[in-house]
This record gives structure tokens, sequence and C-alpha cells, in this order.
């Protein structure tokens, strides 16, 4: 019975497990599939999935203490939210408890392919960060961490409070380390409002084939736009905490909002 | 009935009424019956005495005929009962009844008992001991007898017909006594007079009382009782007509207090519930909705991918995920709508936009005979504004001016135009903070609907706070108190209380100690602590020089807003329209021309019309 999948797929839609299940084979990728939680729950003692596909709204276990469980268990996979109800307080609050991406219903193929795409990745990478553990002596750094100050969505975005008031935006190492190397980048313009845990820029890869969304850790309005990082892309992969940030902002409620995500002076501990 | 306060106040001043009626009358009667006998009394010893004087010739003559005949002529006089004439021994010698002559009366008899009822009999007696009162048996009404004694005299006893010794005091008694029907029935009838009196003024005073009582609280009390009926079955708006300052006025005006701010929290809790269960439900129909646009989107976007050999099929694919996906950005708008949507602004011309806002109110600018004219900027500029959003306030401000006129012959006039305006007066303050990053902002004291600056004075051993008028030039600031410009003041941070005084530097236009704090985004803002001096200086907004705005006035010839009402207008839940309104269309077109940065001012005279002057600024950016 011990079976190797790449995705689990928890719904309580039979035709969101269809589709998705159809999209990933064509993918090449290996997907199993639960009508509710308990039966994932009973799923994953015996089998492993790499990521979770799961749904919020479900009856008697919702995604939120399905995420919970397998978080306490310390399985090693990740999981990927989606819903259709979905709201900025979801996403947020599914990301902050340690969901690795968040997708509103209803998607795209492209915007499912890219995430469970990153999910995978993701997956490779703190496969290889516990490989390294192990072996002790392989020292090679897979990611650069946020810096103590920052706070962060996810494994999304970073956000940073400057002495004046207004907060940085950027992209986090480990996110741009999923995604193969920045093709493009589309910014919103000046005076643009983004919205916490809505997509704030889209970064295309491998020649434009593959759009990954960023969700922006706050809300508030564009003030400035880092002119350094349109002109040379590069300057993100290279500097993403401090020459590579992307937005400034003027937030709209800086002091709520930043309770809602992950301090990544945590991180370090 | 019995139980109203008006039939107790009533039943308490009637029985004081009687009482003291009842008091008074008793005294008043005694007095005045009493004076009435003693007038009878006087009157009877008169002519006892008149008498005794006109029969005392013919007794020293002693013809008995013509004394007969004086008695028998007074004693037929009306009121008069009887005269008689007793000697020593009680023999009756003259009568005015000729029957009773030669009768012996009994010493024991009443006319005899005042002089005979001691052993010895008296000579001489006080007038009020020789009158009596009684009633002969068998005769209703009463009698005063009044005796009056015949002393002896010389000429008495040298008469010639010697009858009488010269050794007797008194030869006999005059005794008459008169009829007191004529008394008795005059105290009858002031006993009568003063029952009736009573009676009448006892039912008097009741009406009295009671026409007050019905005024003052019958009718108070019912209308209070009715308002509270009106009020429990739920309508709020029932107020009370003014009831005068006494103490039920006083409860009918803090009653009508009470219901105004019941229906203010009613609505406030239904504007919140309504919202809330919008939010329910828009949030039960996305999650519904979203699941089968899922289905829809992903099988449609799969199909494209795989099809790309066959454009026939892409063109038609690309459709269904075109619209599929404008199916999930309308179910994302209503999950946003449930929670104040940030606005979606794309370049517009305000010109269209107002069109589009006409022609949803057209018909009913036609059924209200309504004259609209637009006076249009034909070269406006376009603008990055949210099209909806606009298109609401314009909307609702039109339906205003429409609910404002009321009569025959109501103009509305709409007008565009670009202009330039300085910063001076119209740039708002919407984010400022002390130097450790505390906000300034306070939202509980608003100015002219915005929130006001706070900061912390200290002056002359005197601690307060200053709201200062959030907008650059305007100087409708609240000061706790006027600080004393001769002592030193201090100008803090409310939180932490860390100096917002510029050491160095003093107003230039009247040498008062400037304070200085900085807007967010926007540099620092300098002001004059001096209340009178409106000297302020904003850098940043400055330097930008004059800035481009497009002006939209939307006027009427309608009733106007009072002074009172103008400044209260754009505040949430202020509404004259009664039930018709929720208050919330002013406050909410407030907010969103806020948050296009722009601004929204009123002028208004009652019976004249409003205009309602917007300003938009042509670039966004406030840098």
């Amino acid at each position: 019975m011990n079976k190797e999948f790449d995705i689990l797929v928890i719904d309580d839609e039979q035709v969101i497990i269809d589709a998705v299940l159809k999209i990933c084979s064509a993918e090449g990728y290996k997907v199993d599939s639960s009508l509710d939680a308990k039966d994932a729950l009973k799923k994953i003692e015996s089998n492993h999935y790499k990521i979770f596909l799961c749904d919020i709204m479900m009856p008697d276990i919702d995604g939120f203490e399905f995420l919970e469980e397998i978080i306490k268990r310390k399985l090693n996979s990740y999981l990927i939210m989606t819903t259709g109800f979905s709201t900025v307080e979801n996403a947020v609050k599914s990301l902050y408890n340690g969901a690795i991406d968040f997708i509103p219903k209803p998607f795209t193929v492209d915007e499912l392919v890219s995430s469970i795409y990153r999910g995978l990745k993701y997956y490779e990478i703190q496969n290889a960060i516990k490989l390294s553990k192990n072996k002790l002596n392989d020292e090679s750094i897979f990611y650069v961490p946020c810096p103590a100050k920052y706070y962060r969505l996810g494994y999304s975005s970073w956000a940073c409070q400057e002495q004046t008031g207004s907060i940085l935006i950027g992209i986090m190492d480990l996110f741009l380390k999923t995604i193969d190397s920045i093709f493009e980048i589309d910014l919103l313009k000046i005076d643009d409002e983004v919205l916490q845990g809505n997509s704030c820029l889209q970064i295309k890869s491998e020649k434009g084939e593959m759009v990954h969304q960023v969700l922006a850790p706050v809300s508030g309005r564009i003030l400035e736009r880092n002119e350094a990082v349109i002109n040379e892309i590069s300057i993100v992969e290279k500097d993403p905490y401090f020459k590579g940030w992307i937005y400034r902002v003027i937030p709209s409620d800086s002091e709520y909002e930043l309770r809602q995500l992950i301090p990544c002076s945590s991180d370090r501990i | 009935m019995f139980k109203k306060i008006g039939f107790k106040l009533i039943v308490a001043v009637g029985i004081t009424a009687i009482v003291t009626i009842g008091i008074f009358s008793y005294f008043n009667i005694r007095t005045h019956s009493s004076s009435l006998l003693a007038e009878v009394e006087r009157s009877a010893n008169q002519l006892s005495e008149t008498i005794k004087h006109s029969t005392r010739y013919d007794m020293l003559l002693n013809q008995r005929e013509s004394i007969n005949r004086i008695i028998n002529t007074i004693g037929e006089q009306p009121g008069i009962r009887e005269v008689r004439v007793l000697n020593k021994v009680g023999e009756i010698i003259y009568s005015s009844h000729q029957g009773d002559v030669g009768k012996v009366i009994d010493k024991k008899e009443e006319s005899c008992y005042s002089c005979h009822a001691a052993n010895k009999p008296l000579t001489r007696l006080p007038i009020k001991d020789r009158t009596r009162i009684f009633r002969p048996v068998g005769d209703s009404s009463r009698v005063m007898g009044i005796i009056s004694p015949i002393y002896n005299e010389k000429s008495c006893w040298s008469a010639d017909c010697h009858a009488h010794s010269s050794s007797q005091t008194i030869l006999g008694v005059l005794d008459i006594t008169i009829s007191l029907a004529e008394v008795d029935k005059q105290i009858r009838k002031s006993e009568m007079e003063i029952v009736v009196f009573s009676i009448s003024a006892v039912i008097a005073l009741s009406f009295i009382i009671g026409f007050f009582v019905r005024r003052w609280v019958d009718k108070p009390v019912k209308e209070l009782l009715n308002a509270t009926n009106q009020v429990g079955t739920g309508n709020l708006n029932y107020i009370i007509k003014d009831r005068g300052d006494d103490e039920l006025g006083m409860l009918a005006r803090s009653f009508n207090n009470m219901t105004k701010k019941l229906s203010e929290a009613r609505l406030q809790l239904f504007q919140s519930d309504k919202m809330a269960s919008l939010g329910r439900l828009a949030a039960g129909v996305a999650h519904e909705i979203n699941n089968p646009l899922t289905g829809v989107l992903t099988y449609s976007s799969f199909l494209l991918k795989r099809t790309q050999d066959n454009p026939e099929l892409q063109e038609d694919l690309k459709v269904i995920v075109r619209e599929t996906k404008r199916s999930r950005e309308i179910v994302k708008s209503l999950l946003d709508f449930a929670r104040q949507s940030v606005p979606k602004k794309n370049e517009a011309n305000v010109n269209e936009i107002i069109e589009h806002s006409i022609s949803v109110v057209e018909n009913q600018l036609t059924i209200n005979h309504v004259k609209l004219i637009k006076n249009f900027d034909n070269n406006l500029p376009n603008i990055t504004v949210d099209a909806n959003q606009l298109q609401q306030v314009f909307i609702n401000l039109i339906v205003n001016a429409l609910d404002a006129l009321n009569k025959e012959g109501g103009i509305i006039t709409i007008a565009t135009s670009q202009i330039r305006l300085s910063p001076y007066g119209i740039t708002h303050i919407k984010k400022a903070v002390c130097p450790k990053r505390h906000d300034l902002m306070d939202n509980e004291t608003k100015i002219e609907g915005m929130p006001s600056i706070k900061l912390k004075i200290k002056n002359d051993e005197k601690e307060g706070f200053i709201n200062l008028d959030p907008v650059y030039g305007k100087d409708n600031h609240i000061y706790e108190f006027t600080p004393d410009l001769k002592k030193e003041i201090f100008v803090s941070c409310p939180q932490c209380n860390v100096s917002l005084i510029e050491p160095d530097n003093k107003c230039p236009k009247c040498g008062s100690p400037i304070f200085t704090f900085e807007v967010l985004g926007q540099g620092f803002f300098e002001g004059c602590i001096n209340k009178s001096c409106n000297w302020q200086r904003w850098d940043v907004v400055d330097s930008g020089g004059l800035k481009d705005y497009i002006e939209i006035k939307i006027s009427d010839n309608g009733c106007g807003i009072s002074k009172e009402d103008l400044p209260k207008i754009f505040e949430p839940f202020f509404t004259t329209k009664g039930q018709k309104g929720t208050g919330l269309g002013l406050a909410v077109i407030w907010g969103i021309i806020d948050n296009h940065n722009g601004t929204i001012t009123v002028e208004s005279e009652l019976n004249k019309g409003t205009t309602f002057t917007i300003h938009l600024p042509l670039q966004q950016n406030r840098q």
C-alpha cells in the first residue's frame, strides 16, 4: 500500500477533483483525491504525498483543521489552500497558519499549474535542506531567509516598515528559488491600491510560459516603484531584501495587517 | 375613573373646601342669628317701654277701657303674639287676648321664672335676663318673651283710685311675647343660602380643577402614554409636540430625546445588520458559484491549452475563458462590496460619467417637471477615477437636489470646468505623526467631517488639547483653552509627550512659537500656536504650486439647508428626510470623493437653493 504521490486533492466537489486530476495528470504528476478531510487523514497513514491541494469549506473537518493536523504530525508534506470563499482573511489566515500557497477559486489551468509547480519545488528545497542537515558537511545555502525586522506573507512576499511610516514590499528569496529565472515582471502603476493577500505583481518565467502571482503582504497605495528593478530584473534575484524591493506603499492599516503576517525573526530560532 | 389623579385631586380639594366653608358658615350663621335676635330683643324692649309710657296716664286715672284699647291695638300688630299686664300675684289684668284676663299664672311659669326662681323675688333685672325664647306647645315657630316690671311711684299710690299702697316696690309686670317666625325664616334662609353656596362652590372648584388637571396633567400624560405605546409598537419617529416647561414638558422632551437616540441606534443597527446579512449572502453566493465556475474555468482553460492546433476552437474557448473570468470578477466584487471596496480607478471623462448618471434619473426629472441645465466644459481632460463610484456620487447628489425641489419651476444646474487652485485651503492632511511616529489623527473629534489633528498643549499651569483643522490654510481649530502667549507654551504629542515646538523659529507673522509635525509621505507641516494667527506652512505642498482640478458644481433652487444643519450633513446617520433616508448618502459621497483625494463642499441658503462643489485633482499623485 505504501505509495508515493505528488499531490492529494481534497475537495467536497467532485467536479473540482476531476478537473484537477485531469490537469495534473496531463502535466505528468501522480495525483490522488479525497472527498473529505477524514478520508485524506486515513490516506496519509499509508501513502506519502508531496503536496496537498485542500479546500477550506468542507464537512466535519475543514481546511484549517486539516492544516493544523498535518503540521502537528510533522509530515514531510506541504499544503496549498484553495477556496470558493476567497476573501483576504482566508488567504492571509491560511498562509499565517503554515499553508505554502493560496489559490482562490475559480482558478485557471495556468494558475493551478504554476502553484503546484512552485509547491513541488518548495518540497524539493525543503527536502534538500533536511538532507544537508543530516550530512552536516554540506554547507551549501539553499535560500536567504528574510532579515529579522521584516514580516512575511507565507513564503511569497515580505514587508518592511520604514522610518517614515511607509512600507517596502518585496519578494521572498525562497519564492524566487521555486520559480525558474525571471523572464518578465509585471508591476502595478504608481497610485494603484494593493490589497493584502491579493496579487500585486506577476512574474513570468521560462520564456513566459508560466505566470506566478505574488500576493501583497499589506494593503495600501503605491507611492513608488523600484525603477532599478524595472530596468534590471536580475537585481531582485541578487538582492531580494534590500536593493531588490518592489513597491513603497503608504499602508492603509499597517498596525492590524502586520499582525497577520509572520515576523521573520521567528524563523531564526 | 376613581383611580385617576384628577379625581383624587378633586376629592381632596372638595373635602378641604367643604370643611373650610362649613366652619366659616357655622360661625357666620351664629353671629347672624344672634345679631338678629338682639335686634328683635331691642325692639321688643323699646315696645314694652312705649306701652308702659303710653298707658301710664290711663293707669293713674284708672281708665281701664283706654288701657285695654291701647294693649289690644298694639297686640294686633303683626309679629306681636300677646301683650299682657300681670299684677303682683300673677293675675292677668290686661291682655290682648281678652279670654286670658282674670287668669292666674303660676310663678313657675316661664314668664315669671327669671325673677321668681330664687326664693325672694328680684326687683331689678338686666334686659338679657328679662327676655326668654321658648316654643309654646303645638306651635312650630319660636317665641320671644320680654317682661318689663312696673315699679311703684309716688304718683301711683297718691292717685285717686288708691289701688296701690306706698309699700309696694313692684306693682306688676308687662309681658310682651313676639313671634320669632320671621327671624327663624331669615336664619333658615341664610342657612339654605350658605349650603347652596358651598355646594356650588365645591362643584365650581371641582370643575376648575378638573379643567386644569385635564389641561396640565391629563392631556400630556395621555400624550406620553400614547407616545410610549407608539414607541412600544415600533414607531420610533413619534415625537411629542412641545409641552411647555413644566415637569411633564421636561419628561416629554427627554422622552423625545430618548426616542431619537433609540431610532438612531436602531438605524445604525439596521444598517450594519443589513450590511452583515448582505455580506453573508455575498459570501454564500460566492462560495456556491465559485465551485461550478472552477469546473468551467479549469476545463475550458485546459481545452484551450490542448487545442492549440485548432484555431477555430481556440477562438470559442477563449470567449468561454474570458467570460468565466469576468464572472469571477463579478463574484469577487460582490465579496469586495461586502467589505468596503477599494476604488477601481480607470481613465474616464467626468462629463460622460455625469451624462450616464443623468440618464439613470432622467425619468424622475421629467415626472417632477424639473429643468436640468448642463454647463459642461467640453475640453475636460480625462482623469483616473472609479467611474462607478463617481456615478453613485452624482446620482445621489441629483436625487438629493430633486428631493429639495418641491415647488414648480425647479431647476438643477450641473457645471463642469477645469480650474487651477492653490493647495492652500484645499489640501487635506490625512495622516500626521509625531517624531516618534505616533498617530496624531483624532477620529473622535471631526472638523467639517474630517478627522482633526490632536496636540497636547501646556501653558501657565493649564493642560489641554488642541484639535487642528486638517485642511491646510483653514483655521477652524478647537482649542480647549486660549493659551497665554506671554507665558511659555509647550505643545507635544498626546501619546509620548515629545515636544512639537520648533525651538529656533518664531511665527513670521506674529512672532509666537510655532509647532511642527510630519505628514506621512508629504513632508513637514508647520503652524503658529497663536489662536488668532492663521500662519501655516507646508513646503512640500506649496512647492507643487497651483494644481489642476476638475470642478463639478451641482446646484438647485430648492428649499436649501439651514445654517445649523449645514456642518452636520456629511456626518453619517444625519438626515432631515425622516424615515425616507438613512443619513448615509452624503457620508458615503464624502468617503468616495476623499478616496479620490478630492474635496466636496456645500453652500446653501434657506429657500434659495443649495450648491455642492466637488474638486477632483487632475493628477492623482499628491507629491
